[in-house]
C-alpha cells in the first residue's frame, strides 16, 4: 500500500492505459457518432497539453502548433500507407499484432520528424521573445502547409487533395493510451524540481540564469517535446479519419489550440484536458451552426477574459510543509 | 592568499560611451567589500560584467583563477557566483518554497529523464533538496512561508527571499545590488545584521552595491568608489569618509568643478 502510494504517478498511468484498453476493447458498443467525438476529444487533449507545456509552463507563445500535427499526420500516413505492407509482410500477413506495430512505427515516425522540425524551429527562434517568437512559429506554421499543398498531386502527400486511404489504426486504446502519456510526461516533468526551470524561465529569464538555469536548454526542450507530441496527435488524427488535407493544418487549427490552453488556464494541464473536452463537445454541437462557431469561441474568450482571466483551473500551490525528519 | 575575484584592467565601451574603464580590484576569501559611486558610475555595469551579462571590451576577469569572460551566465553561477537585483527579481508565480528549489536545480545529478521515470533514486533526490531547502529557510525564519505565492511577502521578506535563493546555489561569492532600496530605517538594521550574519555562517565573500552610506560604512571591511566608470579610492571606510576626492564626486567641489575638470 505504502509502495503504491509513493509511485502513485506511475500507478495513474498504468490505470489510465488499463481503462483506455478496456473501453477499447468494448468500444463496438458505443455508438459510432459518440465515439468518434470522444476520439477527437482525446486527439484534442494531446494537443492542447503538449501545447501548455511550451506555451503555459515555459511561456514561449508559439501559434505554430498545427504544423507540427501536420508534419506528424503527412509523415506517419506515408509510412502507413507506403511502407505498411511491406511492414506487415515482414511480420507474417496482416493480424492485430502487424497492425499494431505497423501503427506505432508509423506514429513513432511522424512524432520524430515533427520533434526534428520542432527544433529546427526552435533553435534559432528561441533567441525571440514574446510577438517576434509567435510570428515566426506562425510563418513555419504557414510553411508545412504551404509545402504539402505544393507536392506534387501524383506523389504521396497528393499536393492539395491531401491524401487517402490512410488505414483507419486509431482505436480508443491508442487515442486515449498516448493522451495519457502526454499527460504523465508533461505533468510529471513539470512537477520536480527539474521542472521548476521551465516555469523559472517563464517568470524571468534573466533570474533564471543567474539561479544557473540554462534557459535556452528549457526552452528547446519545452518546443521539440510539445512537437513530438503534436506529431503523435497528427498521426492519430491521420488514422483516425482516413483522410489529410493541408488545410485541416493551417492557422486557424492552431488558433483552436491555444483557445484550449487559454480557456483551460496556461500551465494547468487539468483545466486545459477540461477546455479540451468542453471545445471538442461544443464544436460538435455548433456543427449545425458553422458560420457562427468562430462568432461562438471569440465571445466565449472576451468573457472568459474579463471573468476569469486565470483560466477554468488556474494553478494552485502546492502545499509544502517539513516532513518530520 | 589568492583572491577569490579578480578584475585587472577591466573596460567596456558601449559605442561611444566608456560604462567601466580600466577597473582593478579583487576580492580576498571571507571578505565583506562595498562599490560605491553616484547614480550612472557603473556599479550595477560591474556586477554585470562579473556575472556574464556583459562581455568586457579588454581586461580580464578572474573567478577563484578560472576566466569568467566567455561563460554564459548560468555557467558562471555553477563556478560560484550568486546575486541579487537591483529590483526584486523573484519566480513571480512561484511559492516561496519553489523560488529557493529552483536554485538548487543546478546540483541535481539526475536529469529529465529521472523526472520522468520517478524511480527510487529519483524520489530521494528529490527529499534530499526538500530538506535543504526547508533547512536554508528556516535559517532565514521563511519556513513557515514556504507555500506562500512569493509575491505576497512584504517587501522586506521578498528581499530576503531573494538573498535565500542566492545563497541557495552555494555560491563562493555573493553580489548584492541594493539590498537596502526602499528599506526603512528599521529594515536597513536588520539588513546589516543579516548580511554580516550571512557571510559569518557561509563563508563567503559579499561584494555590496548600495546608496545608503550608513550600511555601507557599518559593515563593509573595504570599499572602493567608482565615479564616471573610473575607480577613484579605494580603502577603509574611515579612509574613504575623508578622501577629498570621494567628498568632491559626491558633493562637488568648492569652486563648482567636479573632479574630472581639474
Amino acid at each position: 500500500m505504502q509502495l503504491l502510494l509513493k509511485y502513485r504517478t506511475q500507478a495513474f498511468l498504468l490505470l489510465a492505459l488499463l481503462v483506455s484498453f478496456v473501453v477499447s476493447q468494448a468500444s463496438d458498443n458505443i455508438d459510432g457518432y459518440v465515439l468518434q467525438i470522444m476520439l477527437v476529444a482525446g486527439i484534442n487533449i494531446i494537443l492542447a497539453v503538449s501545447l501548455n507545456l511550451v506555451n503555459g509552463h515555459t511561456g514561449q507563445f508559439s501559434l505554430g502548433h498545427a504544423g507540427f500535427m501536420g508534419v506528424g499526420a503527412y509523415m506517419s500516413a506515408a509510412v502507413s500507407v507506403e511502407m505498411g505492407p511491406s511492414i506487415l509482410g515482414l511480420l507474417g500477413g496482416p493480424s492485430t499484432l502487424s497492425h499494431g506495430v505497423t501503427f506505432v512505427i508509423a506514429l513513432l515516425v511522424g512524432g520524430l520528424c515533427a520533434a526534428v522540425c520542432g527544433w529546427m524551429v526552435g533553435v534559432p527562434s528561441l533567441r525571440l521573445r514574446g510577438d517576434y517568437l509567435a510570428i515566426v512559429t506562425l510563418g513555419f506554421n504557414e510553411i508545412i502547409r504551404v509545402v504539402f499543398q505544393n507536392t506534387s498531386s501524383s506523389g504521396p502527400f497528393g499536393g492539395a487533395l491531401g491524401m487517402r486511404g490512410i488505414p483507419d489504426y486509431s482505436t480508443f486504446f491508442w487515442v486515449f493510451g498516448i493522451a495519457a502519456i502526454c499527460i504523465y510526461v508533461v505533468a510529471s516533468m513539470v512537477n520536480s524540481t527539474y521542472g521548476r526551470g521551465f516555469l523559472a524561465v517563464r517568470d524571468d529569464e534573466v533570474a533564471s540564469e543567474s539561479m544557473g538555469v540554462n534557459t535556452v536548454r528549457y526552452k528547446v526542450v519545452a518546443f521539440v517535446l510539445g512537437a513530438f507530441f503534436a506529431g503523435l496527435a497528427g498521426g492519430l488524427y491521420a488514422h483516425l479519419f482516413g483522410a489529410i488535407d493541408p488545410k485541416g493544418f493551417g492557422f486557424l487549427k492552431s488558433v483552436d489550440i491555444i483557445i484550449m490552453v487559454i480557456l483551460g488556464g496556461m500551465g494547468s494541464t487539468l483545466g486545459v484536458v477540461v477546455a479540451a473536452i468542453g471545445l471538442t463537445t461544443l464544436n460538435e454541437q455548433l456543427r449545425d451552426a458553422e458560420k457562427f462557431r468562430m462568432i461562438v469561441f471569440s465571445i466565449l474568450l472576451i468573457v472568459m477574459m474579463i471573468v476569469r482571466p486565470q483560466g477554468l483551473l488556474p494553478v494552485t500551490f502546492e502545499k509544502k510543509r517539513r516532513k518530520s525528519a | 592568499m589568492s583572491s577569490v575575484l579578480e578584475l585587472n584592467d577591466v573596460s567596456i565601451q558601449f559605442g561611444g560611451l566608456r560604462a567601466v574603464g580600466g577597473l582593478t580590484f579583487s576580492i580576498q576569501p571571507g571578505e565583506l567589500v562595498g562599490l560605491i559611486g553616484p547614480n550612472g558610475a557603473g556599479k550595477t555595469t560591474v556586477f554585470n560584467l562579473i556575472t556574464g551579462v556583459y562581455q568586457p571590451t579588454s581586461g580580464s576577469i578572474k573567478f577563484g583563477g578560472v576566466s569568467v569572460p566567455g561563460h554564459k551566465p548560468h555557467q558562471i553561477t555553477k563556478l560560484g557566483i550568486a546575486r541579487t537585483f537591483q529590483n526584486i527579481r523573484l519566480f513571480s508565480s512561484l511559492s516561496v518554497f519553489d523560488n529557493v528549489r529552483t536554485a538548487k536545480m543546478m546540483h541535481l545529478r539526475h536529469g529529465i529523464a529521472h523526472s520522468l521515470f520517478r524511480g527510487p533514486a529519483f524520489l530521494d533526490e528529490e527529499a534530499m533538496i526538500e530538506n535543504e531547502v526547508f533547512d536554508l529557510l528556516d535559517i532565514f525564519d521563511l519556513g513557515k512561508e514556504a507555500s506562500t505565492p512569493c509575491k505576497s511577502l512584504c517587501y522586506g521578506d521578498q528581499r530576503r527571499l531573494e538573498i535565500v535563493r542566492a545563497l541557495a546555489t552555494k555560491p563562493k561569492l555573493l553580489l548584492l545590488d541594493e539590498p537596502a532600496a526602499g528599506m526603512n530605517p528599521t529594515e536597513k538594521e536588520e539588513l546589516m545584521h543579516l548580511i554580516q550574519f550571512i557571510k559569518d555562517k557561509f563563508q563567503i565573500s559579499v561584494l555590496l552595491v548600495e546608496h545608503d552610506m550608513k550600511v555601507v560604512m557599518g559593515i563593509c571591511q573595504r570599499i572602493a568608489v567608482l565615479e564616471y566608470g573610473v575607480k577613484i579610492a579605494e580603502g577603509t571606510p574611515a579612509e574613504i569618509q575623508n578622501n577629498p576626492k570621494v567628498i568632491a564626486a559626491y558633493l562637488g567641489t568648492e569652486d563648482g568643478k567636479g573632479p574630472l575638470d581639474a
